[in-house]
């Protein structure tokens, strides 16, 4: 499949096929930056598929006191569903889970989007009576107490129905290790560019799948095509010198963003060479028919 | 474009109503139109040419110049647009007013603001009794909006208030923020008594404390609230000078015990 080489590294004449969502965005802010990145991870845990997560979800960039509607160090965090009721619930329930409950935290809207979801407007009545909404400069504050002082939360925040899921990167090496460290370069790239979060561990994710299974009640299974110790048992899509495959998985805001942090992604791991790193770039798609976003990667080469 | 501007001529007889000056009920009038708008208050008919000198030009923006307190209404259910005062206004400024910027440069009569739903008005002056507060037998009074008083005000500011921030940069007389429904009512210096009086819900912050507090008001302790340094940001737009005072460890009463007690009024530290 490979046809074109830069730097030494193949890329495939191939595209990322992804899918629209609909997806939003919180504030985290905390006493300090630390705290306020402790209740983003907690929120963002166990949140890398739709499949079996019901969000994807991640950090998107941490935010300055210059860059924070209350002064405070914070976290941007993106969730992505599929419906809007699933990212209403996901979102609710994280944040009342891991963020009401960590010390000193606030959240407010990340997003301006086309609709508001509830946010503060669900949360508040775990005050019991003792909320009370605040509304200045067009936005509503809730004031929830609760045993550290006051959680404040604004009373909605943004959906976009332009969202996009499943923008991707294969990345192939010659050893496991070379081959995570391309891709950790590539994670450090996109993790400049806003408005795109990469939900898997660390960015990166190892168990790539495909649609469908020999087993009947399982609907992916693992990307045998790709998987370097069935190479010659199975219709493989590697060659002899490709000893392990890395996926990133990207979601976005907007296609434009998604297409800017495949960009980003492909020019770190181009830079980093053959040698070090990656031999091979490819991408993941189900022949075009299901997704409407296609991301070629001849298109996004630097 | 020039604002339209209208010079007093001279004080009128009689308290005069300028509720029609206002850019919505002006735009697409002509200058004689204008000049025969009646503004009497009495049977004694006083037309705005009579009392006024206008000089025509854009309606969204309006200029009145002249000293009178006895110039009342002025911003009346405005909704948008700008209305200038160059010197005092008298009662009801901005009443009902939805929308657009009101600045007097004197002082103003009282119910200034009374069931305002939006826009701004900034006094320089003084303003009366009642900022903020609803006419005899309404249910209540400002429900949106800002207003910023750069001088003292009178008593009873911010009565039956329900939404909106009210920032007095001086004095306020007593029972400010009495009946609160809700909204935010900051005062800078020193309140008169009873701040509060039977408030339900609602934020007042007073930066120097008042001269005498409710006992039906109960102490919540010190705190710094996030949520006051959030206020302090949006404030800060409006008036240095209040966001200061919210910048800081301030102490919580909770109250008017004798009504809902949902209320809450902040006072500094020490007293």
């Amino acid at each position: 499949m490979p046809n074109l080489t830069v730097n030494g590294v193949r890329i495939d004449d191939t595209f990322a096929e992804a899918f629209g969502m609909r997806a939003t965005a919180v504030i985290i802010t905390a006493e300090s930056a630390r705290w306020a990145r402790r209740a983003a991870e907690t929120m963002t845990g166990f949140g890398t598929s739709v499949i079996g997560c019901g969000c994807e979800t991640s950090i998107d960039r941490e935010l300055k006191r210059t860059q924070t509607p209350d002064g405070r160090p914070g976290v941007r965090v993106l969730l992505f569903a599929v419906s809007t009721s699933e990212l209403t619930h996901q979102l609710q329930t994280r944040v009342a889970q891991c963020v009401l409950t960590s010390p000193g935290s606030a959240c407010y809207a990340g997003l301006d989007g086309e609709e508001p979801l509830k946010l503060g407007d669900a949360l508040r009545y775990f005050g019991d009576g003792w909320q009370i909404s605040k509304r200045f400069a067009g936005r509503r504050y809730w004031r929830v107490p609760v045993m550290d002082g006051e959680f404040v939360c604004e009373g909605t925040t943004g959906l976009t129905k332009q969202a996009v899921g499943g923008g991707n990167l294969l990345i192939m090496g010659r050893s496991p290790a070379a081959t995570l460290l391309a891709a950790e370069a590539a994670v450090k790239a996109i993790h400049a560019v806003d408005d795109v979060i990469m939900p898997f561990p660390g960015g990166i994710v190892r168990s790539g799948s495909k649609v469908g299974s020999k087993y009947p009640k399982a609907k992916a299974s693992t990307n045998d095509a790709y998987c370097p110790t069935l190479k010659g048992a199975v219709n493989t899509a590697l060659e002899a010198d490709i000893a392990s495959v890395l996926e990133i998985v990207i979601d976005g805001l907007t296609s434009s963003a998604v297409a800017q942090a495949m960009r980003a992604g492909i020019a770190a791991v181009l830079k980093l060479g053959p040698r070090k790193g990656a031999v091979r770039i490819g991408a993941g798609n189900y022949g075009g028919k299901l997704g409407p976003h296609h991301y070629h990667l001849k298109e996004l080469l630097p | 474009m020039k604002p339209t501007v209208l010079v007093l001529r001279a004080r009128p007889p009689e308290r005069l109503d300028l509720s029609p000056l206002v850019p919505h009920r002006l735009a697409g009038q002509s200058a004689a139109g204008i000049e025969a708008i009646e503004l009497q208050t009495t049977r004694h008919r006083i037309c705005l040419g009579d009392a006024f000198h206008l000089r025509l030009g854009d309606v969204d923006r309006i200029r009145i110049e002249g000293d009178c307190d006895r110039l009342d209404r002025i911003g009346e259910q405005m909704t948008g647009g700008e209305l200038m005062v160059e010197g005092d206004a008298g009662i009801g400024l901005g009443r009902r007013m939805s929308g657009g910027r009101l600045t007097v440069k004197g002082d103003v009569g009282p119910l200034a603001a009374s069931g305002m739903r939006g826009g701004r008005i900034e006094i320089f002056g003084n303003a009366g009794d009642r900022l903020g507060g609803p006419l005899a037998g309404e249910t209540a009074g400002m429900r949106g909006g800002m207003v910023v008083v750069r001088g003292n005000a009178g008593e009873r500011i911010a009565d039956r208030m329900r939404r909106g921030t009210i920032i007095v940069e001086g004095r306020a007389g007593p029972y400010a923020g009495s009946r609160m429904i809700a909204g935010t009512l900051i005062v800078r210096r020193r309140s008169g008594a009873l701040p509060g009086y039977l408030m339900a819900r609602g934020t007042i912050i007073l930066g120097e404390g008042a001269e005498e507090l409710s006992p039906t008001f109960v102490d919540c302790g010190i705190h710094d609230l996030l949520a006051l340094r959030l206020l302090a940001n949006f404030v800060a737009a409006q008036s240095r000078k209040a966001a200061a005072s919210l910048r800081k460890r301030l102490r919580r009463l909770a109250g008017d015990m004798a009504a809902l007690g949902h209320g809450e009024l902040f006072i500094p530290e020490q007293e």
